[in-house]
């Protein structure tokens, strides 16, 4: 053979620190995805912690407003490009080539370049913080001319960051769906694909087509802060709104893109400890697919209050309440799974029940928001940050948990202590009801969002909802030292580990071996 | 790893992303910072850092398209392989087809929505008239809703459609044909021809970009510029991100031509060359698109 394939013969991965630099292994690339996100979490959790402290009470207490400004910003953007998100790609890593029968990522230097920007995009992020001027302050959105004319000098590395961490997400997503649709295993068709695969191909298709539009939202505000152009800027014949509809063409896939891998979870886990077929697998992908596509035609629900046609107003209310119908399919299928199942509830089980039901409150949430006469009311209050905090925390991120819990024995080779894990679960659900549930009321009665004071009048419920943050907040260092203690040891996993457990991924033995798959499986 | 000659190729750990991660955060760290005096590092103006990160960027490219190309000559590719190639470089022109989307957007949003609306349009009477009262909109828009703000570059003439321009949709559309002629030259097995029809497409291609830089110092000499409110940005934005990729796409296909003259490809195995003419079509009907609907309308 050539001396491409001698150089292999000598194969182990490098040790120490550089292993983990160089690697191009799926399982290393999405362990150092998920422990990034974790990293990530707890940064932005950190800066949650601090606007709750400034509104535990009324008046201003700790910080000062730009500060504050800039913590919900910086809050918003780690916690959706620095934690959900390469959370989600980590898990697709970890899990994808598993269940399809790869022997890795269908391009695995470029996966590990998806990776290895991302740190540097964070850090290009988080240095904003300690420039003159201080950090962006013009919330996740960035709306102009907030981000423009007004921003401090920093923005311009956010823009930058923006940049890298859409790159990270364009190469990550192309690798992906190259991956399901050229490394499947003989006899894994389309329709016998895992549902986790499956929304992930549809993700990373919206993906694909998003990010580049951020990045192009991006690039006007740099021009326009810099090189003396007039995209946002009506003086000059251009329109702030025009913003708006740019960032909004990606937003709202956006956050599809942070929901549809954690109903590919969710589906997974719900048919093993039901011990039935998940319900509906078709009409499951049909759904996926409807939803992303749906969610090209919705951005301006996020506009309602920003002048548009009557028309437009029109159109977009009826599309987004639209997506409730395939969701409802969605939410359907996981109760009809479980229905006469013979359910036990371990604890990946009872992370994804309580998505189905506090994500399905978020939904309803959301339907209200989509109905335009009453967004008028609703836009810009706590009650689209209960909103998104429903569909993002116990939707997205409890989809996280779940799937790690679920995950972990396959990874580690060990159980995860059950008593630690309750504590886990029970302190969070309840803290994060205590710290969201209040919001859609404070929502309701008119306090507005991204503010550090707040009428005396909002005080009650503004106290429980810091409680509840404090307390949901510590509740996940729990999380980090079951990780940690489920790593070094436990009671070994068998390589079903779950008594319903079907797919490839349980086939092979636990801990996954570092190679799966170098001969492809036969799928029946 | 590829034990048995058939199996996909399962590179070795790499250096090169993390090169690749360093250029880029050096570069735009290196630029951002260059962008105001109130940053750090670099003063305002000083590009010195961006270079640094641009040469660490040239020299991952080297790197790693190097050992790909070497791994690709030795055999190590399989045909599934290849797939994964064909796919990643289709989305990846699929994602550079949507960021130009976003532009086309814009431009779309700006001369038929958004202009007419600060001229009264619609119901939008109250936005004239207590915003820009007696505004009158137009396309290309040359008096600014704010006039008296001043500081909006004024031009005399706009890039008419029919003189460089429609030769440069010309040039592009015969590069198109001479970089389809290189690929039938590759498959029958025809060197020279492959590397004859590449220079030829390489040349068209340098040339429009040539006749592109001389629009713009024209365009520049009388007025038009990226800071005559929104028709010089979307113009110039449109037509200078183009103009980028074009100068991307030669050079791509420059570099197959020296590959071909290296004796590289075969007339099965090519995807290189198919990868970089792929490119090249995605250049062209951008520019169709930009010659309608930046120029002609
Ligand atoms: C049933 C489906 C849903 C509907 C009908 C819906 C509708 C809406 C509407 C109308 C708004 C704008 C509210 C306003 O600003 O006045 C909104 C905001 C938001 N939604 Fe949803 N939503 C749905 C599901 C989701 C999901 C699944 C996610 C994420 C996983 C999500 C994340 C968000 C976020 C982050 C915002 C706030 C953006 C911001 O202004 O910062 N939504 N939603
Ligand atoms: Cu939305």
């Amino acid at each position: 053979m050539s001396t491409a394939h001698a150089e292999h013969e000598h194969h182990g991965a490098p040790s120490g620190l550089l292993r983990w630099v160089f690697t191009t292994n799926h399982k290393d690339i999405g362990t150092l995805y998920l422990w990034f996100a974790f990293a990530m979490l707890l940064v932005g959790g950190s800066f949650a912690m601090v606007i709750r402290l400034e509104l535990l009470q009324p008046g201003m207490q700790w910080v000062d407003p730009n500060f504050f400004n800039s913590m919900t910003t910086m809050h918003g953007l780690i916690m959706v490009f620095g934690a959900i998100m390469p959370a989600f790609v980590g898990l697709a890593n970890w899990l994808v080539p598993m269940m399809i029968g790869a022997p890795d990522m269908a391009l695995p230097r470029m996966n590990n370049w998806s990776f290895w920007i991302l740190p540097f995009a964070g850090t290009m992020l988080l240095s904003t913080m300690f420039m003159e001027g201080g950090g962006p302050n013009f919330g996740w959105t960035f709306y102009a001319p907030l981000s423009t004319t007004y921003a401090p000098a920093s923005t311009d590395f956010f823009i930058f960051a923006v940049h890298m961490l859409g790159f990270s997400s364009i190469m990550g997503s192309i690798n992906i769906i190259a991956t399901i649709m050229n490394m499947r295993a003989p006899g894994m068709t389309l329709m016998k694909m895992p549902l986790f695969v499956w929304t992930w191909l549809i993700t990373a298709f919206l993906l694909i087509a998003v990010m580049p539009v951020l990045a192009g939202a991006v690039t006007m505000m740099l021009t326009d802060r810099n090189f003396g152009t007039s995209f946002f800027d009506a003086a000059g014949g251009g329109d702030p709104v025009l913003f708006q509809h740019v960032f909004w063409f990606f937003g709202h896939p956006e956050v599809y893109i942070m929901i549809l891998p954690a109903f590919g979870i969710v589906s997974q886990i719900i048919p093993t400890f039901a011990r039935k077929r998940l319900f509906g697998y078709s009409s499951m992908v049909y759904a996926t697919a409807s939803i992303a596509f749906l969610s090209f035609i919705v951005w301006a629900h996020h506009m309602f209050t920003v002048g548009m046609p009557v028309a437009g107003e029109l159109f977009f209310l009826y599309a987004t309440v639209l997506i409730a119908v395939p969701t409802g399919v969605k939410v359907f299928n996981w109760v009809a799974t479980m229905w006469q199942g013979s359910m036990t509830f371990e604890l990946p089980m009872k992370w994804a029940l309580a998505f189905v039901i506090l994500f399905t409150i978020g939904g309803f949430s959301g339907l209200m928001l989509g109905i335009a006469p009453v967004d008028f009311q609703y836009h810009d209050t706590y009650f689209v940050v209960a909103h998104f905090h429903y569909v993002l925390v116990t939707g997205a991120l409890f989809s996280i948990i779940a799937a790690v819990y679920y995950w972990l024995p396959k990874w580690t080779g060990h159980m995860y202590s059950e008593s630690l894990g309750n504590w886990h679960f029970w302190t969070s659900i309840v803290f994060v009801n205590i710290t969201f549930f209040p919001q859609h009321f404070l929502g309701l009665a008119g306090m507005p969002r991204r503010i550090p004071d707040y009428n005396a009048a909002f005080a009650d419920f503004n106290f429980m909802s810091s409680i509840g943050a404090f307390g949901f907040g510590l509740a996940q260092l729990l999380f980090l030292a079951l990780v940690i203690k489920c790593i070094k040891g436990g009671e070994k996993a068998t390589d079903q580990v779950w008594e319903g457990a079907e797919g490839l991924e349980w086939e092979i033995p636990s801990p996954a071996p570092y190679h799966t798959f170098a001969e492809a499986p036969e799928v029946k | 790893m590829s034990q048995a000659s058939g199996s996909y190729y399962l590179p070795e750990p790499s250096k090169w992303p993390i090169i690749g991660s360093i250029g880029m955060f050096t570069m735009l760290f290196g630029f951002a910072s260059s962008l105001s005096d109130k940053t750090p590092i670099m003063g305002e103006g000083d590009l010195t850092m961006m270079y640094i990160g641009m040469a660490i960027i040239i020299f991952m490219l080297f790197g790693w398209f190097g050992q790909v190309i070497r791994e690709s000559e030795s055999g190590a590719y399989n045909s599934q392989v290849d797939t994964s190639f064909r796919m990643g470089m289709m989305w990846f022109i699929f994602s550079e087809v949507m960021f130009f989307a976003a532009f086309f957007g814009a431009l779309y949003y700006i001369r038929t929505l958004s202009v007419p609306w600060l001229g009264g349009a619609d119901n939008n009477l109250a936005t004239n008239t207590f915003l820009y009262d007696g505004f009158v909109p137009s396309w290309p828009l040359n008096v600014m809703p704010d006039a008296a703000a001043g500081g909006y570059s004024v031009f005399k003439e706009t890039i008419g459609a029919w003189g460089i321009p429609a030769l440069n949709t010309a040039l592009l559309l015969t590069s198109g044909v001479t970089c389809t002629l290189a690929h039938w030259a590759l498959k029958k097995g025809n060197r020279t021809g492959l590397t004859f029809w590449l220079f030829a497409t390489v040349v068209l291609g340098f040339v429009f970009v040539g006749f592109q830089a001389y629009e713009y110092i024209h365009a520049y000499s009388i007025g038009l510029k990226l800071s005559s409110g929104v028709y010089g940005s979307t113009f110039f934005m449109l037509t200078g991100f183009h103009g980028l990729h074009v100068t991307i796409g030669a050079i791509m296909l420059t570099v197959m031509m020296f590959r071909s003259m290296k004796g590289h490809f075969t007339d099965e195995n090519h995807f290189a060359f198919e990868a970089a003419a792929w490119y090249w079509h995605f250049v062209d009907v951008v520019w169709l698109g930009l010659f309608i609907f930046v120029y002609v309308l």
